[in-house]
């Protein structure tokens, strides 16, 4: 029977008006991987948060019991120094300066007052070898990949002797080849002895590398199960998630015609704004029907992102080339605004960071990329602006008491439905959207699945950028598979399979 | 009907009551003096500068606490430039002005192009032009003119700028004034109950008729106290037409307007703002420039004020601008703020200039409380917001 | 070996080459008289409080591009200070640190709000830089107030002799200062050398050779230059002493110390400093404290040097301090910036400072093009820096 290196005990966690873990016991024994998997907002980010010491002992009740002993944490560094370390969704990392800076930030070498440079590189170079990189510590941030971002970041909690490691959607951000070297390097390490709790939303990884998996749900912990004693595939966990059994994941769509083609795109290719001799996309030609939804899947870094911007008004990209055609005319569309005037809408990725004025009411976002739809001669139809606001509410069943609310209030969901619904109310005929059930719990998601239903229903033309393979096959007409700036391949969703869309990648040759 | 909760009230109208309390403590330390229609007369007067600084300041803060430290420098240099034109060239009035407008435009479009195209920032871009038209204005009133001030201005250009309208003698009271006030007084009335009205049959939240009954007669209470005032002081001064003008103009574009509503969500969020489709970059460029546009203006109440163009004009207006916003509630770091707001914040400065003027306060201490003042809004309004975020 | 292309060299010692260029500029326009050693020696007295306060904006900057509106106020109100604590016979250490300690009392002040309460800072010193003004108004009463106190005077650089005694006495040269100067690039050389062999020895990476020697001999040079220059017109200004000192103080923390680094990490990316433990109001905190730190003593040298303290003392002082951090290749957005930047972007702005009095140039135009040389470094800096980014 192995031993008991962390009990959490009864721990409850309030912010001002909600429970954010409601008498959570979780426990962990040495040297397993265990999984934390819940829907989003279900607690688990908050309950790693308590045992870091980022939430201080005295903001919470309950027992953090490690190693025997009971521990009462201040500071991030007063975890540290037992050996937890935990390793954050955003990496903690200084574009600006090296590998070998970014891997001692707040754990110098040297004394407080004298830092030993040359000790810092040395020591550095170390720990990139344990993880698997090649790169010199000298070598800035800013200049390498994310997929090596994460592994420095790795690095950087081996050199805090972590003993208990805790990694937060550690591969978010990774594509296949860099999240499989991850969970690799997982099982290296428990091998040598680590323990790791990991919290991802990616069901599959949790079936490679997890020992245990405990589900969390609305801030509290629902079970535990034991690879050992319990048969777990992906539909066990999410039956645990969410409450029941999901066998339709993706409402069914019948009976929409699919038309003539909307949009064209051929011969694309885009520049790095900075490093102009790099083709970001390389020779892409698409297209997209009327009625029809057209999933664009791809590895992290294949250049989805930069391909929807660059068409959308030339938002990205130092130089374009290629033919866009809507309805059969070929456009030159310079910035988004040109972009909107065609009937394109794009819904960015990062709805906080790009796509929403959280501090603005969702009546002010809803109408601001068509403020003269509810104005005239530049003045605002104040009453005009709220029954649009009102009217889309409805529509898309966003849930908030009333949309003088402001978004930066609303959850995932329903900031998306926000996004969703601005760019629904500038009438366009192709949607893109990129990533639009990312970080959405599951019952959000669905009726987000509904809505783009009834768009293409519409007669418009869909096109869903998504990393998640179930979600495109279940979602899509047609899928363009996209790696390092080219399309590999275009196939029908009903010949898709994981498989096969994998094959299509890795036959590419390079596979990263 | 809405409950009036007490704390509620308080915090909504937390400076209009700091104003109150201000004001009431300086007519008890000047024995009332405070209270004198010629003194309602230069509060007006002396700081209409602010007021219309403040308007730009306000334009410039939204787009995301961005701030122009070069307006009191401009000032005096374009009162050097006006000077020159109206006196020692000899040109028309008219055409000096409209002269010294373009003058502004080119300056705001210079300005707006660093800020908005090669992205300078604001502060450091204002900050050169704040060093830089000191020395230039400076240098050119000593240039021509042996006392370094230039004077007389032509009779129909302080009569524009400065002055009375319907001008009646001190002591009598001024009709034109009163019944001014009283129109103004209905407008308000008739306003509120109508937007009330409105919003009740649209079935929109509306505050109880009783709200906004009280909140009319308060207004209009100070409205009436105001006219009463300056209509013994002599009647309406220019000054304060063009003051309500500006306001009221930006008040509506601020708050209804397309251009307007831009402002606040590229402070809000601007890169969101440019995905949406609007050019966020010309905006930015119209704050700037509309603010060396709003500059001018002042410069030429400030000079007909002081009937000359000096060097020293200008001095500190940034500050007093600056402050006007942020006790006004414009937020430090963009996206929120109103006019309304900022005239209350221009004129809890102006109280406080006049104040300590007449309790004889060194001038120097004035420039202490000042600073106090400024610092003080700042950390109010960051604290305040902090309790009323979320998660 | 590492190759070594020209543009690299250009694009990384841009500023060394506009000073340069500045410098034959008004080498050209001034007839030659620039570089006369009185003016050399001049330009180091008159703008030793640069050199102070960019030292201390410096840190300001790297957080994030954050300033101190009020350090040219501190200087007046804390110089004044001292200034009547001496006119009252009181102990001339006793003054000195007490300007040292009103300086960093405000430094304190400022930064809590700046740290604390989030306050931003261009606000914050707004604020300082007119409270500050007005009560140096009130300490002064409006007059001028004589400091004749000579310990005082000689140690920080006041008056006409404040000089290192030449102590192998000869007419005309002080020989002291030469033999300083040269036993200055002696010990450089032996120090580089010195760290090349022991970290050869402990197997780290090495800069190539011939770079090194190229700079070790421009930099000898320089030395040995000016201490020539300055050895031909009475020798080593007081004053020199205090801005070496506080340069290598400060190149020192910025290098080596952990908080000079958080200095960097909270200017290049705020959130992963946090999440790496590290207490960035402490940060920002630290940096202002200096800064007031600095202002104490830019302070205590302007009224040394004038031998007076006047109300109007100070007045642009935080242009020139910023303009040299600028100039000397800060980042705008922090994050970017060193000592090294600092010393050059101070020397380019005392060069202009020092060649506009010689050329005779108007007080109010020296205004003008201050800020227009302001402008330009900013320009030149935000244009380089989307190139990079």
């Amino acid at each position: 029977m192995a031993k008991v290196l962390l009990e959490m005990k009864n721990i409850t966690k309030t912010f001002p008006g909600v429970k954010a873990l409601d008498n959570v016991n979780f426990q962990v024994e040495e040297g397993e991987i265990h999984a934390l998997v819940g829907e989003n907002g279900a607690g688990k980010s908050t309950l790693m948060n308590v045992l870091s010491g980022i939430y201080p002992y005295g903001t919470y009740e309950g027992d953090i019991i490690y190693n025997g002993e009971v521990c009462q944490f201040q500071t991030i560094k007063d975890s540290e120094k037992k050996g937890i370390v935990i390793i954050h969704q955003e990496l903690a990392l200084v574009p600006q300066m090296s590998i070998g800076e970014n891997m001692f930030l707040g754990n110098e070498r040297g004394k407080k007052n004298a830092i030993n440079w040359n000790e810092t590189y040395k020591e550095a170079d170390k720990y990139l070898k344990m993880v698997g990189l090649s790169e010199s510590s000298h070598v800035l941030i800013k200049d390498i990949g994310t997929g090596k971002q994460q592994l420095v970041e790795i690095a950087k909690a081996l050199a805090k002797n972590a003993k208990l490691l805790i990694l937060d959607e550690p591969t978010s951000s990774l594509n296949e080849t860099d999240s499989r070297a991850l969970l690799d390097l997982m099982l290296e390490f428990k091998k040598q002895g680590m323990t790791m709790i990991i919290i991802t939303h990616k069901l599959n990884e949790v079936v490679y590398v997890a020992d245990k998996i405990t589900v969390v749900r609305d801030g509290a912990t629902i079970e535990t199960l034991d690879k050992h004693t319990t048969e777990i595939d992906e539909a066990r966990i999410i039956k645990g998630m969410v409450g029941r059994e999901i066998t339709d994941r993706f409402p069914k769509r019948e009976n929409v015609a699919i038309g003539d083609i909307n949009m064209e795109v051929d011969n694309w290719t885009v520049y790095h704004p900075l490093y102009t001799e790099r083709k970001v996309v390389d020779n892409v030609s698409l297209n997209v029907r009327k009625g029809e939804v057209v999933g664009i899947y791809g590895l992290m870094g294949a250049g989805r992102t930069e391909l929807a911007m660059s068409i959308f008004g030339r938002s990205y990209g130092s130089e374009i080339q290629g033919t866009l055609r809507i309805g059969g005319k070929e456009v030159t569309l310079k910035n988004p605004r040109e972009a909107i005037n065609a009937k394109i809408a794009y819904v960015t990725e990062d709805r906080k960071g790009n796509g929403l004025v959280l501090s603005n009411p969702i009546r002010v976002n809803t109408s601001l990329a068509n403020l003269s739809g509810v104005s005239s001669r530049g003045i605002i139809d104040m009453d005009k602006e709220y029954q649009v606001a009102v009217e889309y509410k409805e529509k898309l069943k966003t849930k908030t008491p009333s949309v003088e609310q402001n978004v930066g209030n609303l959850s995932g969901g329903n900031q998306q439905k926000v996004l969703l619904a601005k760019w629904m109310f500038t009438d366009p005929d192709v949607l893109i959207l990129d990533e639009p059930t990312r970080g959405i719990d599951v019952g959000a998601k669905y009726e987000i699945y509904c809505i783009i239903n009834d768009l293409v229903s519409m007669g418009k033309s869909v096109i869903m950028i998504s990393s998640e393979l179930p979600e495109v096959i279940g979602m899509s007409d047609r899928i363009y598979i996209m790696n390092e700036g080219k399309f590999m391949g275009e196939m029908k969703a009903s010949e898709a399979t994981q498989e096969n869309i994998m094959a299509c990648i890795i036959q590419s040759g390079k596979g990263e | 009907m809405k409950n009036a909760n007490v704390a509620e009230v308080l915090k909504k109208n937390a400076m209009l009551i700091v104003l109150v309390l201000v004001y009431i403590y300086f007519t008890a330390r000047t024995g009332g003096q405070m209270f004198q229609p010629l003194n309602f007369n230069a509060l007006i007067t002396q700081n209409a500068y602010v007021y219309i600084l403040a308007t730009g300041m306000l334009v410039c803060m939204l787009t995301g606490g961005n701030i122009d430290l070069s307006c009191g420098s401009f000032v005096c240099f374009m009162g050097a430039v006006g000077g020159i034109m109206m006196v020692v060239k000899g040109w028309n009035p008219i055409v000096s002005i409209l002269l010294m407008l373009v003058v502004g435009i080119v300056y705001g479009c210079l300005l707006g192009f660093l800020i908005a195209y090669v992205n300078v920032p604001p502060w450091i871009a204002t900050l050169a032009g704040y060093l830089a038209f000191r020395g230039w204005g400076t240098k050119l009133l000593s240039a021509n003119s042996t006392t370094g001030s230039i004077a007389p201005l032509p009779d129909s250009f302080l009569n524009t700028f400065s002055g009375k309208v319907f001008s009646t003698g001190v002591g009598k009271m001024n009709i034109p004034c009163l019944v001014a006030g009283i129109v103004a007084c209905v407008i308000v009335f008739v306003a509120s109950i109508m937007s009330r009205a409105n919003k009740v049959k649209k079935g929109y939240e509306a505050d109880s008729l009783l709200t906004v009954l009280a909140r009319s007669v308060i207004a209009s209470a100070a409205i009436m106290l105001f006219a009463y005032k300056l209509g013994l002081a002599g009647g309406i001064p220019t000054a304060l037409i063009w003051v309500v003008v500006i306001v009221l103009i930006y008040s509506f574009v601020t708050s209804k307007t397309i251009m307007g509503r831009y402002f606040y969500t590229i402070g809000g969020n601007a890169e969101a703002t440019r995905l949406s489709g609007i050019d966020t970059k010309m905006i930015m460029f119209v704050a700037y420039l509309n603010m060396a546009v709003l500059t001018v203006i002042t410069s030429y109440v400030v000079m007909a004020r002081f009937q000359s163009a000096n060097s020293t004009a200008g001095t500190n207006y940034e500050m007093d601008a600056i402050a006007a916003c942020v006790v006004g509630g414009v937020s430090a770091y963009g996206g929120s703020g109103k006019v309304l707001g900022m005239v209350i914040g221009a004129t809890l400065i102006g109280v406080i200039n006049l104040g300590m003027s007449l309790t004889g306060v060194d001038a120097n201490w004035q420039k202490v409380v000042k600073g106090i003042v400024l610092l003080a809004a700042v950390v109010f309004d960051i604290v305040a917001s902090k309790k009323n975020a979320t998660r | 070996m590492k190759g070594i292309k020209l543009t690299d060299v250009l694009k990384k010692y841009t500023m060394v080459i506009a000073l340069i260029l500045v410098l034959i500029f008004f080498y050209i326009t001034t007839g030659g008289k620039i570089l006369y050693a009185q003016n050399i020696n001049n330009l180091i007295s008159q703008n030793a409080y640069v050199f102070v306060l960019a030292a201390g904006m410096l840190l300001c900057i790297l957080t994030g591009g954050n300033i101190d509106l009020a350090c040219g106020s501190v200087v007046c109100f804390a110089g004044g200070l001292g200034a009547v604590m001496l006119d009252r016979d009181m102990n001339v250490w006793f003054a000195v640190i007490a300007m040292l300690v009103c300086g960093t009392i405000i430094g304190i002040w400022q930064g809590f709000w700046i740290a604390y309460f989030k306050v931003p800072p261009f606000i914050a010193t707004l604020s300082g830089m007119y409270a500050f003004r007005g009560l140096s108004n009130v300490l002064l009463q409006g007059y001028t107030v004589g400091i004749r106190n000579t310990t005082f005077l000689n140690v920080f650089g006041g008056g006409a002799d404040c000089y290192i005694p030449d102590f192998m006495g000869s007419a005309n040269f002080n020989t002291t200062c030469m033999v300083i100067g040269i036993g200055i690039a002696a010990i450089y050389v032996i120090v580089v050398l010195r760290n090349r062999i022991s970290a050869k020895a402990n197997g780290y990476e090495v800069e190539a050779l011939p770079s090194v020697i190229v700079k070790s001999v421009i930099i000898c040079a320089v030395v040995i230059w000016l201490f020539y220059k300055l050895a031909n017109y009475k020798g080593i200004p007081t004053s020199l002493i205090w801005i070496a000192l506080v340069l290598l103080v400060y190149s020192y923390i910025t290098t080596k110390t952990t908080m000079g680094r958080y200095l960097y990490a909270v200017g290049g990316n705020e959130k992963a400093t946090v999440l790496s433990g590290i207490d960035s109001r402490k940060v920002y905190f630290f940096a202002y404290i200096n800064m007031g730190l600095m202002a104490g003593l830019g302070g205590i040298l302007t009224v040394a040097r004038a031998t007076q303290a006047q109300p109007t003392f100070g007045q642009g002082y935080e242009m020139d301090a910023i303009a040299a951090c600028f100039i000397g290749g800060a980042s705008a957005y922090g994050g970017e910036g060193n000592i090294f930047g600092v010393i050059i972007g101070a020397v380019l702005m005392g060069v202009i400072n020092q060649g506009m009095s010689i050329m005779g140039t108007d007080a109010n135009y020296q205004k003008v093009v201050k800020g227009l040389v302001l402008l330009f470094a900013i320009i030149f800096d935000v244009m380089s820096n989307k190139k990079k980014k």
